[in-house]
């Protein structure tokens, strides 16, 4: 008595390829184009050619950017009700075909009927169904944004439709058109979206379907009309589009790599959690960028989990794709299939204990068993490297602070799932993790109203959820200071009593004053051309140091946040007794009027941020399943920052209050201009109780400085409010660890008022959130 | 090999249970949420169809236990039931099917104490087995006397297998040892017959409550575990299910003993016949699928199995009234 076969029909499917002679233009302006420079795509569970998919060249490319930039107007003017009627319109078209679209899927990628029929399909109607409400109820929910505008979107082989919804669905919930490129290995269900969009009757150019391979997305993505890339795929592929697109002013959202920990305790139901490893390392053939492909188990139940996972691998089927009774299909292509099976082979020549599954599968087909590898360390290749493929490495842990240590050794950062029925412990665990994702007693759940992305490597920006809709929208633009508006002392005001006694200023770094590394320092001037005094010249050294420090004052990001508004308010109230010896330095070092309005607004701003220390909450989401989802924000961490020299002082003192009040750790290069102030602030901090490696403050060269800095990879994220010809090198220099970057063009904040859309901004982007499924029920 | 031939001799005895150990199953963990969505998916895994299906189905005919459980069976009641046991189908689908040498028939026929002897009676000449519920069934809070007395009239009457219901007290205030002396007292009651026990899963409270039940009662020897009367307000459900296979499965890996399992009460179609088939060949293999070990405690299933096989054979969809009553 077995199964038997239970083929879903490719019938229709077959026909929609035929009647469209199995070859296929772009979706450009509305149109397919003709077919030209075709290649060809091929079913992966037996070798079938699929259909000739046109290569999208230059000339392709800049009409998709031409059409979508005509689009985009009339597209961003639309009333919401309007864009959310195409929206529910897609997402009705998409249930309406949801079989074939599962087929075709299935066709192209080698994932199973079951997949894409019961997880792919749906989550992506959902998607648009989701979207069609965020575009109905866009402009009370944020009222001070606008649409970026233009959006390159670049998705992967592994969920084609999938991240087409997660790409699309956000950008034109939000007014924004696109320009998508598929993978070129899965292109098909695309380009029957483009049908879908024709038949939603969407304007024209709104969205844009390029197919092709690398060379047409690197096209894309350099366009200058582009003003945002939303990139899902490799992180090696995003460094080069990271430096690709560096100082461009393009916002960038990456979902990169991972190499997610999947943690057993020994108090966790065990049974469930091997099915929960199912669902984590043999969806979608472990092609999963989240997938958990590293398995922590506590060690006094290593030799059960895995006896039952081997059980469990057993009864896995693979075969088939159309196949209902299927549980994993192919994998993409054949070069995939041999970097699975190279990378596995290395770790059999290290002494690796390997358990594969017998398959019996279509010799034309790319198969590979489900693999369990065990007696691997935590240093090898295979358990520090994404596989993309049905490949399990197994590692033991005694104690849940192990477990951390365990997890967070990785350059990663997308998911973790965690098992254990003890909630204080999964509790505890879940914010030490560092993963934009933490599945507790779950694994690979996805929801539309969730926000999905990585910490350090795999990526920034969110995708679902509110979240996500931030990432395809600005700050309305009109909220910049006017560059022609220079602020000229309205008043003369006498010069200064020239100091009498030499002063030292010193950098500040873990809580002490420390000298410059150089030796070297420069001369500081009032604005009268009189001397004042000489300041530190930072270099790589002090960067080291400094950086060193605020990686140590981890308390500072784990404390309570009521703590952190006391120590902010205290510090104000330090410096408030101070205000009047800041100005009269102030007054005579900058042309830059009204400074003790500025001053003031200083006090005010670190009493704003206080505030806002235990009040930037988190949100609790509502997916459709029993699950609460905490969608909690975090510090990003050490956030090295370059001050503007506009309002120096102003601006070092507020940028200095809003990142640290979310509980990150700064080292902060004050105004290059005019640094003087700055580093005597830390008088205040030192007598305010901020603990010590908190704030680092450095003089110096921001361009040197500011190089070092971006390539330093113990930094999470690196904010630039200097002039514009700095950032460029920040964003290219940073992909090393693919830091969060911020710059703003050389735009002039007004840093007198916090509430102010482009400051809102950054508070939100002080923090990153992570959300934590907690499935219920009793 | 000391350990696989143990397991190799024990395979085919019945359980013959274990002293009393409560870290066997005082620990055991089941996550609610997450066995439910195991139940969501594991049907949705597997697919049987066309001729694969019918051969599913027909070994579910083989694993019900046909049953009438009213206040008002009669002995007249019993005996067309015990006709439709021993042929489930009618004539036309078994030929069609080519399967007369099967000797096609249901699993068992349960019934109350009192119609034991017409349903021997009826039976005579087949295989197939009597089941009596017993033990003050369904809600068993008669005199714990009375309840020994009635397996052993029961047995005296001919039933081969005995299915006993569980004091549900015991469970819901952790009173382990008593529910395990209770259920070892059935068992040596029972003496060649087979016990089932009923935990009437619907009152249990939790999954862990199952998980725990279904341990101290295979300890004390049950045959089969049973999730239910079909009198509770919920019986028998896919996540009962998975706790209760799982519970088989590792009693298995640490004794050797094959325990049978038997959902009850709710289970009338055919696609859920399938589903529960799926389930426990997924989780406790192939060796499960067989009436010694797998049951479906059920009155209207047949009926619509039937029904089921009709469309397979003739690609119409046939109706009730095609088909003998059971």
């Amino acid at each position: 008595m077995d199964y038997g076969e239970a083929l879903e029909s490719d019938l229709i499917a077959q026909e929609w390829l035929k009647s469209k002679n199995r070859s296929f233009g772009h979706f450009i302006n509305g149109k397919f184009t003709k077919p030209k420079k075709t290649f060809k795509t091929f079913n992966p569970a037996n070798g079938d050619v699929l259909a000739n998919i046109s290569k999208g060249d230059t000339t392709d490319v800049v009409s998709a950017i031409k059409a979508a930039t005509t689009a985009q107007k009339k597209w961003s003017s639309l009333y919401p009700h309007d864009r959310a009627k195409y929206l529910y319109a897609i997402a009705r078209i998409i249930q309406k075909n949801s079989r074939l679209l599962s087929v075709l899927e299935t066709l192209e990628n080698g994932k199973s009927i079951r997949e894409t029929r019961d997880i792919d399909v749906p989550l992506v109607v959902r998607h648009f169904y989701h979207h069609a409400g965020w575009a109905e109820i866009i402009d009370e929910e944020f009222s001070n944004y606008e649409p970026v505008g233009v959006v390159a979107q670049i998705i992967p082989w592994n969920f084609p439709l999938l991240m087409l919804s997660w790409k699309i669905a956000p950008a034109l919930a939000a007014g924004n058109c696109v320009v998508l490129k598929p993978a070129e290995y899965t292109s098909l269900t695309a380009l029957y979206f483009s049908q879908i969009c024709e038949m939603a009757q969407l304007p024209k150019g709104v969205v844009n379907i390029i197919t092709g391979d690398g060379e047409t997305g690197e096209n894309l993505i350099k366009h200058n009309s582009i003003n945002k890339i939303a990139f899902t795929g490799s992180t090696e592929v995003g460094r080069r589009i990271r430096k690709a697109t560096a100082g461009k002013d393009k916002k960038v959202t990456f979902e990169l790599g991972g190499k997610s920990p999947f943690i057993i305790f020994d108090d966790a139901d065990i049974d469930s959690a091997i099915e929960g490893l199912v669902d984590a390392i043999w969806l979608n053939q472990g092609e999963v960028c989240c997938a958990g492909s590293r398995l922590l188990v506590q060690e006094n139940i290593y030799e059960i989990v895995k006896k039952k996972i081997i059980a469990r691998i057993k009864k896995l089927r693979v075969g088939n794709p159309l196949d209902k009774s299927i549980d994993m299909g192919a994998i993409i292509n054949k070069s995939q299939l041999n970097k699975i099976e190279n990378m596995v082979e290395i770790s059999r020549g290290e002494g690796a204990n390997i358990f594969q599954a017998e398959i019996n599968c279509n010799e034309k087909g790319c198969f590979y068993p489900p693999t369990l590898i065990s007696n691997v360390e935590s240093s090898m290749e295979i358990v520090r490297e994404e596989i993309f493929g049905p490949v399990l490495v197994m590692l033991t842990f005694r104690t849940p602070s192990e477990a951390v240590e365990i997890s967070n050794n990785t350059q990663y950062g997308l998911a973790a799932s965690i098992w254990t029925e003890n909630i204080n412990l999964a509790l505890d665990m879940a914010p030490k993790i560092k993963a934009g994702v933490i599945w507790i007693n779950s694994s690979n759940i996805f929801d539309a109203a969730v926000g999905f992305g990585g910490y350090r490597e795999s990526g920034f920006g969110r995708e679902g959820g509110k979240e996500g809709i931030f990432e395809y929208l600005k700050p309305k633009e009109s909220q910049y200071v006017r560059q022609t508006t220079a602020l000229k002392k309205s008043r003369k005001i006498k010069k200064s009593t020239v100091l009498k006694i030499d002063e030292t200023r010193k950098f500040f770094i873990g809580g002490s004053q420390v000298r410059p590394d150089s030796g070297y320092s420069k001369k500081i001037f009032d604005i009268y051309g009189g001397f004042v005094t000489e300041v530190g010249i930072g270099n790589r050294k002090d960067i080291r140091d400094g950086v060193e420090a605020a990686l140590k004052a981890v308390s500072w990001s784990t404390t309570t946040s009521h703590n952190r508004s006391q120590v902010i308010y205290y510090l104000a109230e330090n410096f408030s007794k101070r205000k009047d010896e800041f100005s009269t330095y102030l007054e005579n070092l900058t042309s830059e009027h009204d400074i003790d309005i500025q001053v003031e607004n200083s006090i005010k701003n670190l009493f704003y941020y206080a505030a806002w220390s235990d009040k930037l909450d988190g949100i609790v989401h509502q997916a459709p399943i029993k699950a609460n989802t905490l969608a909690i924000n975090e510090p990003i961490g050490v956030i090295a920052i370059l001050c503007s020299d506009y309002m120096p002082f102003l601006s070092f003192v507020t940028v200095l209050g809003l990142a640290i009040s979310q509980g990150n750790r700064v080292v902060i290069i004050p105004s290059e201009k005019n640094p003087l102030t700055c580093l005597d602030f830390f008088q205040v901090i030192e007598t305010s109780d901020i603990p010590d490696g908190v704030v680092n403050i450095i003089s110096g060269n921001h361009d040197e400085l500011g190089e070092v800095l971006s390539k330093h990879n113990g930094i999470d994220a690196i904010w630039c409010f200097g002039e514009k010809n700095k950032f460029k090198n920040i964003e290219a220099l940073s992909i090393s660890n693919l830091k969060q970057t911020l710059t703003f063009e050389g735009k002039r904040i007004d840093w007198s008022n916090p509430k102010s859309p482009i400051l809102k901004e950054i508070l939100r982007k002080s923090v990153q959130v992570k959300n934590i499924w907690i499935p219920y029920g009793e | 090999m000391a350990q696989i031939l143990k397991h190799h001799l024990l395979n085919d005895l019945r359980n013959q249970g274990l002293p009393y150990d409560e870290h066997l199953f005082i620990d055991k963990k089941v996550n609610t949420s997450a066995v439910e969505r195991r139940c969501a998916t594991v049907t949705k895994r597997r697919s049987v169809k066309k001729v694969s299906q019918a051969a599913w189905l027909l070994k579910a005919i083989s694993c019900i236990d046909l049953t009438t459980l009213s206040g008002d069976d009669t002995p007249g009641r019993v005996k067309r039931l015990c006709a439709k046991a021993r042929s489930p189908i009618k004539r036309s689908i078994v030929d069609a099917l080519q399967v007369r040498d099967l000797n096609l028939q249901v699993g068992a026929v349960c019934v109350y104490h009192d119609m034991v002897k017409e349903a021997r009676n009826s039976l005579r000449g087949s295989e197939i087995p009597v089941a009596a519920v017993s033990t003050g069934f369904p809600a068993g809070l008669t005199p714990f006397k009375l309840k020994v007395l009635e397996i052993h009239e029961s047995v005296a009457a001919g039933a081969e297998e005995i299915d006993v219901v569980i004091s549900r007290q015991h469970v819901l205030n952790a009173n382990w040892k008593k529910l395990y002396d209770e259920v070892k007292e059935y068992k040596s009651a029972c003496g060649k017959s087979h016990l089932k026990t009923i935990l009437a899963t619907g009152e249990l409270g939790t999954l862990r409550n199952v998980a725990k039940a279904s341990w101290v009662c295979m300890m004390a020897g049950a045959d089969f575990i049973k999730t239910s009367t079909g009198k509770e307000n919920i019986n028998a459900t896919l996540p009962v299910t998975l706790v209760m296979l799982r519970a088989i499965r590792d009693y298995y890996e640490l004794t050797g003993h094959k325990v049978g399992y038997k959902p009850a009460g709710g289970i009338s179609k055919a696609k859920d016949a399938l589903n529960y088939l799926i389930i426990v060949n997924e989780e406790l293999g192939r060796a499960w699928l067989n009436p010694k070990l797998f049951r479906f405690g059920a009155s209207s299933l047949l009926s619509d199995i039937e029904r089921q096989l009709d469309f397979y054979i003739t690609g119409q969809y046939s109706a009730f009234n095609r088909h003998g009553l059971s």
